[in-house]
């Protein structure tokens, strides 16, 4: 028992010797930090990016909700149903009802061209036509400026992300779609979903603008409950009326985001992997120079009866503690810098614009700091083995 | 030159310190190198795009689709040399995730309008012979095995919804090496006529691309299209195809921005690490220098010691790094499919090596002055 608490204060005075030590040789301290919180800061910058375009997508759907599209097809997009088709799935078993009937709102997707306000060039942004059900069937949809527009009118309201990544969505302003043009009268958002993106008018104001008949691309439902799901899709797909694909909102939208998140988070992963090499060798040069100025130190220490042990313990901790303090640097860097960005990138799967916020999550922050945590006893055990071997004599000589 | 083996001398005195500075330099330009050629593949598209051609796409969004009968009234307008359409076809070969562009087109008019697809001229008369025929390129042939006479099923979830199957009848190579070639194109002759029998979008086409007789006079030309075209059901909207392809990298996001910010802090980390180095070893000579000032040195020579150490450790770095990375891509995409175009541009290459030079300076820099200032007296008393 005192051999394990003689070794813990032998290994506590030499860090302490360690570190008071710091000062003198700062310029290559400053240096092995600020390599860790770069590759710390890099690694969740870029991973914050994947997060929060996930986030936005995960927001969207809770498990009580469902889409419905034409079977075969991936997206909205390439998907449609006449209105007799639409009427079959909103009175299907599972779905809630309140007061005015069934809780599912038919709908339409189109594209429309808006420039960007960052860059002046045109984007595809989602315009949606909906019907009353769907401000229920989607969680947390609130009017936050104007109001909501008129069924049957030609109104919109845009999403509160859409508003601040194209021209001309503000309240008061108008969208022209061909020869029309018409005023934009609310701004709503989603509690950060993927609506939050997207332009709404009436379902049928829109298929008589873009003369779609009676038709629409996708029912979107709010069930009894999570648990009413297969029920629901058990009626829809057994039924010989329809041919549909039926899917929780939650795997719809975790599907659209896959691609852009395995591409984001490949190539995050690849460049941090990359820049925590060059820290690696960094952090190395740092405890080397550390051991070889305290050469004579540690020689005595040694003679003294300090174990070999305890020296690489010690420089292990110093090195530690340099890393932790890089990766914490670089993870508050990262947090100031980019959490909540707001950004609008291209989903490929629906051809259009999503806007989303960059997310620095506590997840993220714990990965950089086990990444700086790897660098630093990477980069403290080589040079700690070298000190603890110095053989002592010479050790002392040197000078 | 005369100096060079002191030079060396220098930095092979501490060996491992060397190779941990040369290591991080190198992998430093292995990620210059590597974010370079992402941004090649994400925008490198409109410095390849034809300075003499515009995009007609109907004005409310692309997905919209323009009458047939545009291409006769569009080739009618002064200025306008020749047109040619395309239409997106979203096919899908076996798997969502084998994604590439398919597109109907009208052979000789496509291959006229873009020089930079290079087809044999054997093939060509295949194609024009061939109504199920279509052509791919290199890229999507090697992807999948594919050879001429084969026959490739698509799912089109967009046209039919059924499945279309074509006979490859030619694969085409790019002229430049940024050129596309993961394309596949096939007659539209054919793709109409199917459209028919369903009656559903038959004489629909989904863009135009037009040359225009005078690159100086694209605008103007431009103007008069959507002129031609204004209060139609079907309104256009025009531009240089370069604007076009820049607006869908910006769609995407501003990745040049992206890549400078991370290429940024790393290039910001290397020049901490590496000049902390150099300022130690300077330290630790400098008794040495005094000797060399003493025994005549100049103070531009003691500079040119220590600027030449730096810069040959950071060049040598950087090629090797630059070379490291150049191997790397070579060896293709790494997302699978998601970037087409992925290689390290000559441009970039030289970029990286100036870079590099950069780097050895400003690290060397500050403790070359240092030396410099060094006053012998001082200098030999450490010793």
């Amino acid at each position: 028992m005192t051999g394990l608490l003689n070794w813990f204060s032998q290994i506590g005075s030499i860090t302490k010797f360690g570190l008071m030590s710091i000062p003198q040789r700062r310029g290559a301290v400053s240096a092995t930090v600020i390599g860790i919180a770069g590759v710390v800061l890099v690694l969740v910058g870029v991973l914050s990016i994947a997060a929060g375009f996930r986030r936005a997508m995960l927001a969207s759907g809770s498990p009580d909700a469902a889409i419905v599209l034409r079977s075969g097809a991936d997206t909205e997009m390439v998907s449609g149903f006449g209105r007799n088709e639409t009427r079959l799935i909103a009175d299907a078993p599972g779905v809630a009802r309140n007061a005015s009937g069934p809780l599912a709102s038919a709908e339409l997707f189109v594209i429309i061209n808006l420039p960007k306000r960052s860059t002046h060039t045109d984007a595809n942004v989602p315009l949606r036509g909906v019907e009353p059900a769907a401000l229920v069937v989607r969680d947390n949809l609130r009017i936050t400026e104007g109001r909501m527009f008129a069924w049957g009118r030609n109104e919109v309201v845009v999403g509160a992300g859409a508003a601040r990544e194209f021209a001309g969505l503000e309240v008061g302003g108008t969208l022209k779609v061909g020869r029309e043009s018409w005023p934009v009268v609310g701004v709503f958002t989603a509690n950060g979903g993927v609506a939050e993106s997207e332009i709404w008018t009436d379902a049928r104001v829109l298929q008589a603008a873009y003369h779609r008949g009676d038709s629409f691309q996708a029912v979107y439902a709010r069930l009894d409950s999570a648990a009413a799901f297969s029920q629901f899709k058990d009626a829809l797909t057994s039924n010989p009326q329809l041919s549909v694909k039926v899917l929780r909102q939650s795997e719809h939208y975790a599907e659209q985001s896959e691609a852009i998140t395995r591409l984001i988070t490949t190539l995050g992963f690849l460049i941090a992997f990359l820049m925590a090499i060059g820290a690696v060798f960094g952090a190395l040069n740092t405890m080397y120079s550390a051991v070889a100025v305290r050469t004579r130190e540690i020689g005595t220490l040694r003679a003294l009866g300090f174990g070999s042990g305890a020296v690489i313990a010690a420089l292990m901790i110093e090195s530690l503690l340099l890393a932790l303090l890089g990766g914490a640097m670089g993870g508050v860097l990262a947090y100031l810098a980019f959490n909540n960005f707001h950004a609008a990138t291209m989903n490929w799967q629906s051809f259009s614009q999503v806007t989303f916020a960059f997310a620095v999550t506590p997840q993220l922050l714990l990965q950089g700091v086990i990444w700086a945590t790897m660098i630093g006893l990477i980069g403290g055990l080589l040079p700690a083995i070298r000190a603890a071997r110095l053989p002592i004599a010479a050790a002392l000589r040197e000078y | 030159m005369r100096f060079l083996h002191l030079i060396w001398g220098n930095l092979t005195r501490k060996k491992l310190r060397t190779a941990l500075t040369l290591l991080t330099v190198l992998v430093a330009f292995v990620l210059f190198g590597f974010l370079s050629a992402i941004k090649q593949a994400l925008v490198g598209g409109v410095e390849l795009a034809g300075a003499d051609r515009l995009i007609v796409r109907h004005k409310v969004s692309i997905i919209q689709l323009l009458p047939v009968a545009y291409q006769a009234r569009m080739e009618r307008i002064p200025g306008v040399a020749a047109a040619a359409h395309q239409t997106w076809f979203g096919g899908i070969y076996q798997d969502p995730r084998n994604f590439f562009m398919q597109c109907p087109v009208v052979p000789d008019q496509f291959m006229a309008m873009f020089p930079e697809f290079r087809l044999p001229s054997a093939q060509m008369q295949a194609w024009l012979a061939t109504r199920t025929g279509a052509i791919v390129g290199r890229k999507t042939a090697e992807r999948f095995h594919w050879k001429v006479g084969d026959r490739i099923p698509i799912m089109s979830p967009i046209w039919m919804r059924r499945t279309w199957e074509f006979d490859l009848v030619g694969i085409f190579d790019g002229r430049d090496k940024g050129t596309d070639t993961t394309g596949m194109f096939f007659r539209y002759d054919y793709f109409d006529e199917v459209r028919k029998t369903q009656n559903w979008g038959q004489g629909l086409v989904g863009w135009y691309t037009i040359r225009v007789k005078d690159p100086a006079q694209a605008a103007d030309t431009a103007r008069r299209v959507d002129e031609e075209f204004a209060n139609s059901p079907a309104e256009t909207k025009t531009e240089p195809e370069g604007a076009f392809v820049q607006a869908w990298a910006n769609q995407v996001g501003n990745i040049a921005l992206i890549v400078a910010g991370i290429l940024g802090a790393v290039f910001f980390t290397i020049l901490l690490v590496t000049g902390s180095t150099m300022s130690q070893a300077v330290r630790e000579r400098i008794g040495e220098l005094g000797v060399l000032k003493a025994i005549g040195f100049t103070n531009g020579q003691i500079l040119g010691l220590v600027l030449a150490e730096s810069c040959l450790l950071t060049v040598l770095g950087g090629g090797l790094g630059l070379g490291l990375a150049w191997l790397i891509i070579a060896r293709g995409d790494p997302t699978g499919g998601l970037l087409p175009m992925f290689f390290l541009p000559g441009r970039d290459l030289l970029l990286g090596l100036g870079l590099s030079l950069a780097l050895g300076l400003v690290t060397g820099i500050l403790p070359a002055r240092q030396a410099t200032r060094l006053r012998v007296a001082d200098a030999l008393r450490r010793l």
